[in-house]
C-alpha cells in the first residue's frame, strides 16, 4: 500500500478506510483508467463511491460484468471441488505424502489471499522478530513495484538482520551521543545568531537563543507566535478570515482614536478615527461600552468626541486616567499583538505575534486540530504532556533545520523524552534534569560543587555509586558498555573444552 | 468540555490499559509500574479519557522514524516525589 496513493485519495474526499483498502490494489493512475467492473470485483460496492469522487462515469456494463463474474465464480468453485476431491483421494491413497501436499496447497492459497503487509507481519511473528511500521511499509511498496512477491521471506530476513545491527547496544551511552550530536552543530549556530524575519513580517527568535529557550523550558518564549488554521467557509473566504483576525488581534483605544488630556477642563478627550474603526469593524458604541467598565469615571458622548471625566479633580488622577484610557482593550484576545493573514495553497492562514492558545482554540471557525503555537508551556496546559513532547521535537528540529544543520531527529526525541518523562516539562540543566540526579557526587560534579557537598554532609546523604560521574571520581570502572557486563565461567564446561 | 483536544494533531492516541495487559507489559520488560514514565492526573488528556491514578496509559505515537511507536505512562497525582 503506498502512502502517496492514500493521501491522493484522501484529498479527493474519499474516506481513509476505503482509501487504504483501494491503495492496496491500485495506484491513482491505475484508478483513473481502470474499468468499473474490475474495481468492483476487488472492493465491492464501494467502487461506485470512488468513481464518483474521481469524477469518472460508472459504465453500465454492470449487469454483464456481474453475470460474467458469477459464472467465473461458479467455474472456480467447481474446479475447487474437483481439486478437493482429488486431494482427498490422494490422501486416502498415500496417507503421509498426500496430506503434506494438501496442506501446502492450502498454505499457498492463504498466501495469495493475504496482503503483502499481512505476510510480512506473519513472517515476523513466526520468527519472533520486530520491525517498525515504516520499514514494513517501505518493503511493501518496493515489493509491489518490482514484483518480488516470492522473495518476501528473504527480504524480511535481511531487513531484520540489518535492523538489529543498527539498534543501540544495551548500556550504550545514548545520552552522551545525543548531547554531542546536538552540541556540535550548536557551536556553528552561535556565529550566526540573528533574528530572522520569519513568516510574514513577524519577527521570531531563531538559532541558538531559541534552542536554549526550548531546552530550558521557559514559561514563555521571548517571541511567542501562533499559526491559526481555519475551517469551513473561513478557510477559503478572505473576508471571513479577516473577521477572525480582527477578533483575535488586540485593539487598544490608542490604535483607533486620538486620546488627549485637556488640562483646562480637567478631562480626557477621545477622538475616534472612523476610517480605522470601520476597517476593524468597531463602532462608537463599542468604545463607550468599554469605557463604562472603567472605575470612577463619568462619560459624555457627543459631537464626534467622547469625554471622560475623573471623579477626583486632581492632576495626578487625570494623568493616570489618560494612560488607562489609552491602553483600554476594545477588542481581541490578551497577548496577541498582531494578526496577519496569508494565503497558503488554497487556504487562508493567520499568523499572530503573541500567543493565547487556549482562547484562540475556543473561537468559532478556528481549526482546532491544526492550530499551533510556539509556546510549549501553553501546549502542555491545553493539550497535555504528549502534545508538549511533540511540540518540543517539532520546534527544536525546525530550529536546527532552519539553520541548515542536519541533526538526527532521534537525538532530539531522546531529549524530549527525558524532559517530559515525569509528566511535567523539566528543563535540562541546574534546575531540572541535571539538578535532580540521585547521586551527590554527580550533582557536585556538574555545578555549584560546594553547595551540594555541604548540604549532603549536613543531611548525611548516601551515594550508591551507580552512575558514571561518581565512579570516575572514585576511580572505579563505570557502568557503561563493557563496564556493565560481568563475565562468569562455567568451570565444568571449561575443562571439557580443554580436552 | 469546550472542544475535543484528542483530535488535535499534536495529541497522539491515548488509551487506558486493562489490568491483564498491564501485567503482561510489566512482565515482558521485567519492570515495576513505578519504572514507567509518568503522566499527571491533571493532564488534559488524562481527564478527557477519564483515567485514574494508578492506571497505565498506552500511547501510540506517530513517529517520523518508526511510523508508529508505542509508549506507556503511569498516571500519578504529582511529579517526582
Amino acid at each position: 500500500m503506498s502512502k502517496t496513493t492514500v493521501n491522493a485519495l484522501l484529498k479527493r474526499g474519499i474516506k481513509k478506510k476505503l482509501a487504504e483498502k483501494v491503495a492496496q490494489y491500485y495506484t491513482l493512475k491505475e484508478l483513473q483508467t481502470i474499468e468499473y467492473g474490475e474495481l468492483e470485483k476487488k472492493i465491492g460496492k464501494e467502487a461506485e463511491e470512488i468513481f464518483n469522487k474521481l469524477g469518472r462515469k460508472v459504465e453500465k456494463k454492470k449487469t454483464k460484468v456481474k453475470k460474467e463474474e458469477k459464472e467465473r465464480k461458479r467455474e472456480t468453485k467447481a474446479k475447487k471441488k474437483v481439486k478437493k476431491k482429488v486431494e482427498k483421494k490422494k490422501e486416502r491413497r498415500g496417507k503421509g505424502a498426500g496430506k503434506g501436499a494438501g496442506k501446502e496447497k492450502k498454505e499457498e492459497k492463504k498466501k495469495k489471499e493475504e496482503t503483502i503487509e499481512g505476510r510480512i507481519k506473519r513472517i515476523l511473528k513466526e520468527k519472533n522478530e520486530y520491525l517498525p511500521f515504516s520499514i514494513i511499509e517501505e518493503i511493501v511498496e518496493k515489493v509491489e513495484k518490482n514484483n518480488l512477491q516470492d522473495k518476501i521471506e528473504q527480504i524480511v530476513e535481511k531487513a531484520v538482520e540489518e535492523y538489529n545491527n543498527h539498534l543501540m547496544e544495551p548500556f550504550e551511552a545514548c545520552g552522551i551521543v545525543a548531547a554531542q550530536s546536538i552540541g556540535e552543530p550548536g557551536t556553528q549556530m552561535t556565529m550566526r545568531t540573528f533574528h530572522y524575519a520569519g513568516v510574514a513580517e513577524i519577527n521570531v527568535t531563531l538559532g541558538l537563543p531559541r534552542l536554549i529557550e526550548i531546552v530550558d523550558a521557559r514559561s514563555e518564549p521571548s517571541t511567542p507566535m501562533m499559526t491559526v488554521y481555519l475551517e469551513g467557509a473561513y478557510r477559503v473566504n478572505k473576508e471571513k478570515a479577516k473577521e477572525i483576525a480582527n477578533k483575535i488581534e488586540i485593539t487598544r483605544l490608542i490604535n483607533i482614536a486620538q486620546v488627549e488630556t485637556d488640562l483646562g477642563n480637567m478631562r480626557v478627550v477621545v477622538r475616534p478615527n472612523l476610517k480605522v474603526m470601520s476597517r476593524k469593524n468597531i463602532e462608537i458604541g463599542n468604545i463607550v461600552e468599554s469605557l463604562k467598565k472603567l472605575n470612577k469615571v463619568e462619560i459624555k458622548e457627543g459631537d464626534g468626541i467622547i469625554e471622560v471625566l475623573p471623579q477626583q479633580e486632581t492632576y495626578r488622577e487625570l494623568r493616570r486616567l489618560t494612560e488607562e484610557v489609552k491602553n483600554l482593550k476594545i477588542k481581541g484576545l490578551d497577548g496577541i499583538k498582531r494578526a496577519i493573514i496569508r494565503k497558503e495553497g488554497d487556504e487562508y492562514v493567520i499568523y499572530t505575534e503573541g500567543s493565547n492558545f487556549e482562547k484562540v482554540l475556543e473561537l468559532e471557525g478556528v481549526d482546532r486540530t491544526r492550530t499551533i503555537t510556539n509556546d510549549i508551556r501553553a501546549i502542555y496546559n491545553v493539550l497535555g504532556i504528549e502534545a508538549a513532547r511533540n511540540a518540543i521535537i517539532n520546534e527544536a528540529y525546525a530550529t536546527l533545520r532552519e539553520q541548515g544543520l542536519n541533526v538526527d531527529i532521534r537525538h532530539i526525541m531522546l531529549v524530549a523524552d527525558i524532559m517530559t518523562s515525569d509528566g511535567t516539562i523539566r528543563p535540562i540543566g541546574r534546575q531540572g534534569v541535571s539538578g535532580e540526579k540521585g547521586s551527590v557526587i554527580a550533582r557536585a560534579a556538574f555545578e555549584i560543587t560546594v553547595d551540594h557537598l555541604l548540604r549532603a554532609s549536613r543531611r548525611g546523604e548516601k551515594d550508591e555509586l551507580k552512575g558514571v560521574a561518581e565512579n570516575i571520581i572514585v576511580g572505579q570502572p563505570i557502568q557503561l558498555g563493557t563496564g556493565s557486563v560481568e563475565l562468569a565461567i562455567d568451570v565444568k564446561k571449561l575443562s571439557k573444552v580443554r580436552k | 468540555m469546550k472542544f475535543d483536544i484528542l483530535k488535535h494533531k499534536l495529541v497522539p492516541h491515548h488509551e487506558i490499559l486493562k489490568e491483564k495487559e498491564v501485567e503482561k507489559l510489566l512482565r515482558t520488560y521485567n519492570i515495576r509500574k513505578e519504572n514507567l514514565p509518568r503522566i499527571l492526573t491533571t493532564d488534559p488528556v488524562v481527564q478527557a479519557i477519564g483515567a485514574k491514578e494508578g492506571d497505565v496509559i498506552k500511547i501510540v505515537r506517530e513517529s517520523p522514524t518508526a511510523g508508529t511507536s508505542v509508549a506507556y505512562r503511569l498516571v500519578v497525582s504529582k511529579g517526582i516525589e
